[in-house]
């Protein structure tokens, strides 16, 4: 990615209020999902009105070359280019859902409507919400859907999510992630995503951006990013790393699949995916175990060559392992001290990393 | 039944229909952007206007009614200005029994539709204005329509209470007919000449449509309500 793609927007915020101060700095490439990731109050959600211009206050931020805040300019919210989804759908209770989906698209002029209200209802599978006239009584996917359509068919330069999936219960969440993977794949739409939820992101980001405490703390792609040590991402409980694979071959007698990266490849349940697919495998620290030699008469399936590159303890008796498996894939393992130094694990060593569990995304 | 009223009462019923229509209509006009300013502001005196604006609530008609006597009369200040305009002084005019029964309904047409906005929140209008809509777009899109029983229970008050006034109207109007007799000044007449049929007749229309204006109410809002005075 050149440099020019990679700060495509750069955005600097600052803010004091009630005790909370915000001072973040970051900035986003033109494709994919950037995930503005951090606990709550850590300013994510705040930083995320910012751009929108929902909150004012002193900064600047620039999207494309094009200036939209700093000390002497104020894009109002309703000029900015963007889309942006609430945590709640906040459909218009007195428009029907057509109007909803219509109110921001009869808005822009016609010349820059990119984005067709059937393309947008065959995208979200909302064909049979369309005529409803009561949006307060979809079911709260639905309300969404209809919701992060209405901000589409802005056709908006970028589109602002706001935890879209914490207000849904576990069973609308998974009817929902399908689509945003799918605009993702097929809109050409950069997204800046705020989530606590480390499986969102780890799903759905290409690029992470951490917050703690009103400051970005990091900043980077996202498979770096999580194998990054020195971050507290990497000492969560469900600490992992991803890695972005493809449909190499099908064992049908067994019924598993075979995902191939640059040098290596995992075994996973059966995927039923045409042969190329890119996949993207979450593999967490605590499923990841060592072994100096190729272990023998084991169940496991996926034993990795790799090379320890980093290794960082973790409270009194566990330590972070840093692994590159394939030519450039981390993978992370977290085993106790005590391993560490039976086995004699230091940096640089060439060790087999046993892969307990892949979850695939 | 005899005809037991005259001419006069008959046009006092009208008049005061007319009064309570012109009322309603300034209201609106008036008390829909204080309503808006009073929901959104952060203003310190915010305080204070919200206490202007309830003031006649507790005051008594009569102290309503004296001070803009003193105030659009030949001396006052408003009087002052309209004498220069060549537009006369207000009181004893139809115009005048505007004027006071605006100020004096103001409360009842402000406080609702103050509470539907409020009610409507922040997040409708920020979604509109991430959906290009600017700021009087989304008034007129999103914040008027999502505030309509506010609304409509302004109208019904602000209608309804100025029907039902009478200490303003004596004392900034008197009981000049077809000019500043209403209703109930003419109930009152026909008490004092002990007319008892004919106040009757005009009281208990007033009972009628009183209980028809509250029964609408209650259907329209949907829920309990109640008149806070």
């Amino acid at each position: 990615m050149s440099e020019k793609q990679a700060t495509w927007m750069r955005v600097h915020f600052k803010m004091q209020r009630d005790g909370f101060e915000l001072d973040a700095a970051f900035s986003a490439p033109p494709v994919g999902v950037t995930a503005l990731f951090g606990p709550s109050g850590s300013g994510k959600t705040t930083l995320l009105r910012c751009i929108a211009g929902l909150e004012r206050t002193q900064g600047w931020l620039h999207v494309n070359g094009e200036l939209w805040q700093d000390e002497k300019t104020f894009m109002p919210v309703h000029r900015r280019p963007l889309g942006y989804v609430f945590q709640e759908a906040s459909l218009f209770p007195h428009l029907s859902v057509r109007a909803n989906l219509e109110y921001g698209y009869k808005r822009i002029a016609a010349s820059e409507r990119r984005v067709q209200l059937d393309q947008v209802v065959e995208w979200l599978g909302l064909s049979h919400l369309i005529e409803r006239n009561d949006p307060a009584r979809l079911s709260g996917g639905e309300r969404q859907r209809v919701a992060i359509g209405r901000a589409l068919l802005t056709s908006p330069r970028i589109l602002l999510m706001d935890e879209p999936l914490s207000a849904l219960d576990t069973t609308s969440k998974q009817e929902i992630l399908p689509y945003l993977e799918r605009l993702h794949r097929e809109l050409n739409i950069p997204v800046l995503y705020v989530s606590h939820a480390m499986d969102e992101v780890a799903r759905l980001a290409d690029h992470l951006v951490l917050l703690e405490k009103g400051r970005v703390i990091a900043s980077g792609a996202l498979g770096e990013t999580l194998a990054r040590l020195d971050l507290p991402t990497a000492h969560f409980d469900d600490a992992g790393t991803v890695i972005e694979a493809t449909v190499a071959q099908q064992d049908e007698a067994y019924h598993l699949t075979r995902l191939d990266f640059v040098g290596d490849h995992l075994w996973v349940g059966r995927v039923d995916q045409p042969f190329g697919t890119s996949m993207r495998a979450r593999v967490l620290a605590r499923d990841v175990s060592i072994a100096t030699q190729a272990p023998e008469g084991t169940s496991i399936n996926n034993i990795l060559n790799a090379r320890i590159e980093e290794i960082r303890d973790e409270g009194p008796d566990k330590v972070v392992v840093r692994m590159k498996v394939g030519e450039a894939q981390m993978l992370l393992s977290r085993i106790t001290r005590r391993s560490r130094d039976h086995l004699g694990l230091t940096a640089g060593m060439y060790v087999c990393a046993q892969v307990k569990s892949v979850a695939l995304m | 039944m005899e005809s037991v009223l005259t001419p006069d009462d008959l046009q006092a019923v009208w008049l005061t229909l007319k009064l309570a229509s012109v009322t309603t209509l300034l209201l609106l006009l008036i008390a829909t952007p204080l309503a808006w300013w009073l929901a959104h502001s952060r203003r310190w005196y915010k305080g204070l206007m919200s206490a202007v604006v309830a003031l006649p609530l507790v005051l008594p008609p009569t102290v309503l009614g004296f001070y803009l006597l003193l105030l659009m009369g030949p001396q006052g200040a408003v009087g002052g200005i309209t004498k220069a305009l060549n537009l006369g002084t207000l009181p004893f005019t139809f115009a005048g029994l505007v004027v006071g029964s605006v100020l004096f309904s103001l409360p009842f047409a402000v406080q609702p539709i103050q509470n539907a906005f409020e009610s409507i929140g922040q997040r409708p209008l920020e979604v509109a204005a991430t959906l290009r809509a600017g700021a009087w777009d989304r008034f007129v899109s999103v914040a008027l329509p999502l505030a309509r029983p506010g609304f409509l229970t302004a109208i019904i008050l602000a209608f309804a209470h100025t029907v039902g006034e009478f200490g303003v109207v004596l004392m900034l109007g008197g009981n000049i007919p077809g000019e500043t007799q209403v209703l109930s000044v003419a109930i009152y007449g026909h008490v004092e000449a002990m007319e008892y049929g004919a106040a009757h007749l005009l009281a208990g229309g007033m009972v009628l449509f009183s209980f028809l204006v509250l029964l609408g109410l209650y259907l329209a809002s949907g829920k309990s309500w109640r008149v806070t005075r």
